[in-house]
């Protein structure tokens, strides 16, 4: 069997880098998509930053 | 370079048969049956989780297919149906298959439990260790209940899709494992008894092998009849209704049909007409187990319009 230049084992080895990058790809966008969805799913998050928030002290007693 | 070395790269392997590793067929029954079990159960699920967690679980039955695929490539090799596949046909080396499973199991677990919950990644893992070592490394070659004990692998994963919305087991998800678990043995010895050859030729124990065709017919029946309990009792928990069980009704009336005309008749019979019963139940069999979770996904979709009448007994 003659080697030419686009033989059958080149479209193989096509086939199985561009399936990998894809799945890869398609991994990387599916766990970025689950990120959004159970960061956002605990509600508001609020990080320190070094200035006084409101809503972070406790809350003042109605009798005061 | 040789003509050797050409032939080898001639059987070297595209993404198709990587895929082909992970029992596609097989995959989507499991896709549907969990797809089914996280839409009928009662808490909502985010869609983003719900399509990542099916696609998980898909991931992980595939994963458990490639580790079959490699313990088994000496039983392959010598079945007509399975000798074409990557390992046996000598595409694939069954190192890779191995390595391919035990990575994607790993990964398919530890992603379901981010995904969703520990109770459903545990039950995923428990499904890929009772199908890869339970039934392929024990079972399958030892003992011809093997498509019996096997066929919990199968039955899982509509209780792990139940779990990925709930959190847990209940009788409902508990219901449909049995649906299926009961289902399998009636559904694979129609299949072994008009694919004779292929279960003698790979001395796999199966029930036609050892103890004959009329036991078989025999088993059939009695599974079947076994089968319908459980398949109607579905219709009076929260899940099932009216659609549910007249879908049901009808199905295990054909079902027991099926299976009792198989019985009746002895290998002549059978023989002589190409063993057109044994495949009509074959065929019969996918149908029942389609309509049935299809019917519950109606359920499911009525009990959203607010037109549900589940738990109504």
């Amino acid at each position: 069997m003659a080697i030419r230049a686009e033989h059958e084992i080149h479209r193989r080895r096509f086939s199985r880098n561009l399936g990998v990058a894809l799945a890869l790809a398609g991994f990387a966008v599916l766990v970025f998509a689950l990120s959004v969805v159970k960061i956002n799913s605990v509600g508001q998050v609020e990080g320190f930053d070094h200035q006084p928030r409101a809503t972070a002290l406790p809350p003042v007693e109605e009798a005061q | 370079m040789s003509d050797t070395h050409i032939s080898d790269f001639d059987r070297e392997a595209g993404f198709g048969d990587y895929f082909a590793l992970l029992k596609p067929r097989v995959m989507s029954l499991v896709i549907f049956t969990a797809l089914v079990g996280l839409l009928v159960a009662p808490v909502p699920v985010h869609p983003v989780v719900g399509l990542c967690s099916i696609l998980f679980i898909a991931i992980g039955a595939g994963a458990s297919g490639a580790l079959n695929m490699w313990y088994d490539a000496d039983i392959d090799a010598v079945m007509k149906r399975t000798a074409k596949r990557p390992v046996p046909a000598g595409r694939i080396a069954a190192e890779e298959a191995l390595a391919l499973g035990v990575a994607l199991s790993g990964m398919a677990v530890v992603m379901l439990a981010l995904a969703s919950n520990l109770v459903a990644a545990g039950l995923l893992a428990f499904t890929i260790f009772f199908y890869a070592v339970i039934y392929t490394v024990f079972l399958k070659r030892s003992t011809p209940q093997n498509i019996v004990i096997g066929g919990a692998a199968g039955a899982f994963p509509p209780m792990i899709g139940w779990a990925v919305a709930t959190g847990g087991v209940s009788v409902e998800s508990a219901l449909m494992f049995a649906l299926i678990f009961m289902w399998t043995p009636p559904h694979f010895w129609a299949l072994a008894l008009f694919m004779k050859s292929d279960y003698d030729v790979a001395r796999v124990p199966m029930l036609t092998v050892t103890h004959g065709r009329r036991v078989t017919r025999n088993h059939i029946l009695g599974y079947t009849i076994c089968l319908v309990p459980v398949a109607l009792g579905i219709a009076f928990t929260s899940i099932g209704g009216p659609v549910y069980l007249a879908v049901s009704l009808v199905l295990n009336a054909l079902f027991l049909k099926g299976a009792w005309t198989v019985w009746r008749r002895g290998e002549d019979a059978a023989t002589a007409d190409g063993y057109r019963a044994e495949k009509k139940l074959f065929r019969l069999s996918l149908s029942y187990l389609f309509l049935h979770f299809g019917a519950l996904l109606v359920e499911s979709t009525l009990r959203g319009f607010g037109l549900g009448m589940g738990g109504w007994w």
